[in-house]
């Protein structure tokens, strides 16, 4: 406990890193999820291999995906940004075939009476399709989010500033308190994340409050 | 691309094949800390999952804790416990359990849960007992489901075996680490390779044992 008081600000800092390299992955891992399981589900061929390839590349270990992409892009092996496009691709991985699911949760009659009442196809997708895939993509969204705030703190090990700092000093220092501090922090940091995405789906989503419709 | 090049070259190196740090024990090392990890949190989550999902008594407890288990930071675990145990392989085996109950756990409830309520009415009134329902018609059923449980397990056992070389074992984590320590990238770079290859090997495996225990007639998964 006492390390954790005296060490209140360097705990601050590395909250922030590590918001700042887990929050943007999210976000772009959603808004590309959107077209891409899209297109996916426009041909049942394309929706396989999508679905096979998220599998794979959801099976590779993060270090070793850290330690592969400055081969392969050019990043060092050091920076933020090298984890963030790993996180993304990790991201990709599993909100794709979660927004494909979404999609196709959709009911084929309730567009084509959208398309019959004269929605135009961008406002058809924008008022009709996307509200209702919205509990399923919500879904996916907290499993992206909840997961992508744990591997943050793999980075750690390769000394990009994160919570996960506070296992690599409290390890190599022996200090327990920073250890536990670190998965506290974590764990907190994702569920609180995951919370707001919930109020975030009430908010935007009210009706599936009425129905009771759970997102797991 | 030259360091994937240097990468190789390291790979293709002989005297990185033999030894007790050769690439063949760090790789039956790492193969042995994911089998040994998922075979104790199987131990564990299996006969739970199977308890919850017949008899649907703690499943939403067990699915809850399952999903808040995924919250936890692999890196925090096995360094917290490797402070609290000590160095050797008791600290990040326990880690291991940990990380790897929660998708059997759901795989399992899941795969129990997935079995027609009508068919297992249909067993019950064919004068089946509970365990006989439970043996012969929702495992087999949901078998696909409870296989894909394994594969989630081991992908995540897969990775965290990598971290037991940080807090001082073997497994290919070993490469990882000593290129990081002495700024070589080539080693760090063959030893992610070697990893990227174990888990998709092993992730395809377990792809093709789902495809096979699918029951003929049924598409479960």
């Amino acid at each position: 406990m006492r390390w954790v008081l005296d060490n209140l600000d360097v705990i601050a800092g590395y909250t922030g890193a590590h918001l700042v390299q887990a929050l943007p992955p999210v976000l772009i891992a959603f808004a590309l999820s959107l077209p891409l399981a899209k297109l996916a589900n426009a041909r049942g061929w394309l929706r396989t291999s999508v679905t096979t390839t998220s599998g794979l590349l959801y099976a590779i270990p993060s270090l070793p995906l850290f330690v592969l992409l400055p081969g392969l892009i050019g990043t060092s092996v050091r920076s933020p940004l090298n984890i963030a496009v790993a996180l993304t691709l990790y991201g990709l991985a599993l909100m794709v075939p979660a927004a494909s699911d979404a999609f196709r949760s959709v009911s084929r009659d309730v567009l084509g009476s959208a398309t019959a009442q004269g929605f135009a196809p961008a406002a058809r997708f924008l008022q009709v399709e996307l509200p209702l895939a919205g509990p399923v993509l919500l879904a996916g969204v907290r499993v992206v989010a909840v997961s992508t705030i744990s591997l943050v703190t793999v980075g750690g090990v390769l000394g990009v500033p994160s919570l996960g700092m506070l296992f690599v000093d409290g390890f190599r220092r022996g200090i327990l308190a920073e250890i536990a501090a670190g998965v506290v922090l974590t764990a907190a940091l994702a569920l609180i994340i995951d919370a707001l995405l919930v109020l975030l789906g009430r908010a935007l989503m009210p009706w599936t409050r009425q129905q009771g419709v759970r997102s797991a | 691309m030259t360091s994937f090049l240097e990468a190789l070259a390291w790979l293709g190196d002989p005297a990185h094949w033999s030894g007790p740090s050769g690439i063949p024990i760090r790789t039956a090392e790492h193969l042995g800390y994911t089998v040994l990890g998922v075979l104790v949190a199987a131990l564990i989550a299996v006969p739970l999952g199977l308890y919850a999902g017949h008899t649907g008594r703690l499943a939403s407890l067990s699915l809850a804790l399952a999903g808040a288990a995924r919250a936890l930071p692999t890196l925090g675990l096995v360094t917290l416990f490797a402070l609290l145990l000590g160095i050797g392989l008791g600290a990040p085996l326990l880690a291991f359990v940990i990380l790897a109950i929660p998708s059997l756990l759901a795989g399992t409830i899941a795969a129990v849960q997935s079995a027609d309520p009508a068919t297992v009415d249909a067993a019950r009134a064919q004068g089946m007992t509970e365990t006989q329902i439970l043996a012969r018609v929702e495992i087999p059923l949901g078998m696909p489901l409870l296989i894909g449980g394994v594969r989630g397990a081991t992908v995540q056992v897969v990775a965290t075996a990598m971290l037991a070389a940080y807090v001082g074992n073997g497994g290919l984590g070993r490469y990882i680490f000593l290129g990081l320590g002495a700024r070589d990238y080539p080693q760090m770079l063959a030893g992610s390779l070697l990893i990227i290859a174990l888990a998709l090997v092993l992730d395809l495996s377990l792809l093709l044992l789902q495809r096979l225990t699918a029951p003929r007639g049924v598409r479960a998964a």
